[in-house]
């Protein structure tokens, strides 16, 4: 029963995100590109302020799949780097704990690329 | 042309554009942006739970970085095939604010510039349309490790 709520719950936070997305794309000028920053600094301003980690207790993968996730998860190894390390680990952190994802893009992007031509429109 | 009969031609050109124009109904698109994105979502999270089950040891962050690395490659795998175009039509803001339009947005650019080599073609554009959220990522994150620090100290 726990797990229906839990899915349900990423279901409704992650849908909830991506409408807001969409409501501005539709009513306003702005482009995706400008949306997809701007919801990766609402995840970094969350996590700055410390709330961030209540909203993923109840929304789990719901806000951590959106680009608010990514945010998050810089400032969170930006912050603890700087902690630890001090001045220079702030520097580090964000991009420490989020190589794995963007890592994984990389490469997966260059390897697809010499695959795959792209399709024709 | 005098000034009316301008005028009159651009009332009528503005009518046929707003006519040949794909309307989308404003519900229409908001459901799909909705069920598309939740439903990534909760692939996402079913993916943290399988690898939970199969590697009970692992912490919860190694946890997240293999859902999302796993999440990542599926869809750059998805747009070499062509598939993520299909998704992407219907989806909108659900296609792109996940992490996997963040993958789809880079492989598809990278795709898109083989022609023009590896080097110039490829590897500089890879990052055409993430390049923003990379640079204002590490840029803010980096000012809020430093607030933390000046704030609160070194633990």
């Amino acid at each position: 029963m726990s797990i229906l709520l839990t899915y349900l719950s990423v279901f409704g936070f992650g849908g909830l995100f991506c409408s807001l997305a969409q409501i501005l794309i539709i009513k306003t000028k702005l482009t995706p590109a400008r949306i997809l920053v701007l919801f990766l600094i609402l995840g970094i301003v969350l996590e700055g302020l410390g709330v961030y980690k209540y909203i993923f207790a109840i929304a789990k993968a719901g806000v951590s799949i959106p680009i608010i996730g990514f945010g998050a998860s810089l400032a969170r190894g930006s912050i603890e780097m700087a902690r630890q390390v001090g001045f220079l680990g702030a520097f580090a952190g964000g991009l420490v704990r989020t190589a794995y994802g963007v890592g994984a893009a990389i490469v997966a992007s260059y390897l697809i690329t010499l695959i795959f031509s792209p399709k024709s429109k | 042309m005098n000034n009316n009969a301008v005028e009159e031609r651009n009332k009528r050109y503005g009518k046929y554009v707003s006519a040949v124009t794909p309307t989308t109904s404003f519900w229409k698109s908001l459901w799909n942006s909705f069920w598309i994105g939740g439903l990534t979502c909760c692939i996402g999270q079913g993916i943290f739970d399988l690898f939970k089950l199969a590697f009970p040891s692992l912490s919860q962050d190694i946890l997240g970085n293999i859902t999302s690395m796993t999440l990542i490659t599926v869809a750059i795998l998805f747009t070499g095939l062509g598939f993520y175009d299909v998704i992407a039509r219907r989806g909108g803001a659900g296609s792109f604010l996940p992490i996997t339009g963040f993958a789809n947005a880079m492989s598809s650019a990278s795709m898109e510039f083989k022609t023009e080599g590896l080097i110039f073609g490829t590897s500089v554009k890879l990052f055409s349309v993430v390049g923003p959220v990379v640079v204002n990522g590490i840029v803010w994150s980096t000012v809020a490790g430093l607030i933390h620090l000046i704030l609160f100290g070194r633990v």
